[in-house]
């Protein structure tokens, strides 16, 4: 499969990739790990006349904690995010979910910032962050501005990104003591969508009572659902079984997912009940060591 | 109008690749694994499923598997490659070419250079890997024929190998 023609530019800063961003407009498109946007191209589901490359702009990949939030380069690999000695000690719900995409080559190239930015209800970066509060930051013409992930995702493949913006740091705020969380996906086999998948982000007080709870679902709508009802139910709560059952409950219903190779509704929606389950039990698990 | 399916301007790839220095001039939208096929004739790595699944096109770009199929030639302007070809050096098979022969692990032999990219890469972040470090490794690259169990230990056949002095 031979994708479209288009022009390829390389720039070297992120003011020069948004002066070709304003330029091209909506001809254009950003080139990151890639590994959704070729396909696609080369099924010609995306035409883009432009193609900015931002993989020599230096700077856009780490991952370190600063003034109160984990932040996460735009162009972090996945496979860097699963080798980062910071996440795999204290952010485990982003290693469970770097672990679960796609395969080790496409995580070699893969990016977390192109993972949110692709708007894809079926990604699965977009529930772990709503599950933690997060935030992006994205990079125009007049700068930075930043983004709540719940106001990120608009519709399907539509983000509140500008045209002439990049996605260029992702932050979570540093979950305080007591805080655990954990992302559950049920894929068919390696490198396969999620049939489902949930994310889990609890932190307790110290009576072990839920004080701030985080539920995001993966591929369950067309957009990624935050599952608000169910947080709210649990909050102020302790996490026994009824609770918990009550919440993944919650989360189902507010799942809309549709029928397809992967499954019926009803499945699906049975599928984020048990999942939420167990995601709410890793969390708590997770919180209490 | 751009988009469509003129030429658009072609663009220089430097690259080095099992340790030659080659480069050529490309359309951007020509896929790395087309580059690397058609271009400088090296036919041993191979285009399997073309969607980014099957890992047929599995290359080593810059010491890091990548999907060959999912990438323009152009990105990989400046990048150190290894394909298949590289593996076989002054005239000796690697000890992982070996473990697939004296193992059978392979039958058709389609998944096979990417297998041995994986599985190269593998060993060299981690010299004693476990049957579940092989098969985490290599769950980027499908085999149809073996089932996987003869392709584990021809892994593990070149691991020993090596362990023995065999290294490179």
């Amino acid at each position: 499969m031979i994708p479209p023609s288009f022009e390829y530019l390389r720039p070297k800063t992120i003011p020069e990739a948004v002066k070709m961003l304003e330029q091209h407009g909506a001809e254009a498109k950003i080139l990151s790990g890639g590994q959704s946007l070729i396909p696609m191209m080369k099924l010609r589901l995306a035409r883009p006349g432009f193609l900015i490359d931002i993989n020599r702009i230096a700077g856009l990949s780490y991952v370190k904690e600063e003034g109160g939030y984990l932040k996460i380069g735009g162009l972090t690999r996945e496979a860097e995010l699963e080798a980062s000695p910071l996440v795999r000690t204290k952010y485990p719900i982003l290693l469970d979910t770097a672990h679960v995409i796609a395969d080790p080559q496409v995580r070699n190239m893969a990016t977390v910032g192109g993972n949110l930015a692709h708007g894809d209800p079926a990604n699965d970066h977009p529930a772990t962050m709503m599950a933690l509060g997060a935030q992006v930051v994205a990079t125009g013409p007049k700068g930075e501005r930043v983004i709540s992930i719940e106001n990120f995702f608009l519709s399907l493949f539509s983000t509140a990104l500008e045209p002439e913006e990049i996605l260029t740091e992702i932050r979570i705020p540093m979950p305080p003591a007591r805080s655990g969380g954990a992302y559950f996906k049920l894929e068919r086999k390696v490198g396969d969508f999620a049939t489902a998948a949930v994310a889990a982000q609890l932190t307790l007080d110290e009576k072990g009572i839920c004080q701030k709870v985080g539920i995001g679902l993966t591929n369950v709508g067309p957009t990624p659902v935050k599952a608000r009802k169910a947080e709210e139910f649990l909050r102020g709560k302790k996490l026994d079984e009824a609770n918990s059952k009550q919440a993944a409950q919650l989360a189902a219903d507010e799942s809309t997912p549709s029928q397809d190779l992967r499954g019926p509704v009803e499945y699906k929606k049975g599928l984020v009940k048990e999942l939420t389950k167990r995601a709410l039990s890793r969390a708590f698990e997770r919180a209490g060591k | 109008m751009i988009g469509g399916n003129e030429m658009a301007k072609k663009q220089t790839v430097h690259v080095k690749i099992n340790g030659q220095q080659r480069e050529a001039d490309v359309e951007p939208r020509l896929l790395l694994v087309h580059f690397i096929r058609e271009t400088l004739g090296l036919t041993g790595t191979h285009v399997g499923c073309d969607t980014s699944n099957c890992g047929a096109c599995t290359v080593v770009l810059d010491g890091k598997t990548v999907k060959s199929c999912t990438m323009f030639a152009v990105q990989a302007d400046g990048a150190e490659l290894l394909t298949v070809e590289g593996l076989f050096r002054e005239g000796k098979l690697h000890p992982l070419q070996e473990g697939f022969k004296q193992e059978h692990g392979l039958q058709c032999g389609f998944c096979t250079p990417g297998m041995l990219m994986s599985t190269y890469v593998l060993l060299q972040k981690n010299a004693q890997p476990t049957e579940s470090d092989i098969r985490w490794g290599i769950s980027g690259n499908l085999c149809r024929c073996t089932g996987y169990q003869n392709i584990v230990k021809a892994v593990q056949y070149a691991a020993g190998k090596m362990a023995q002095g065999g290294a490179r």
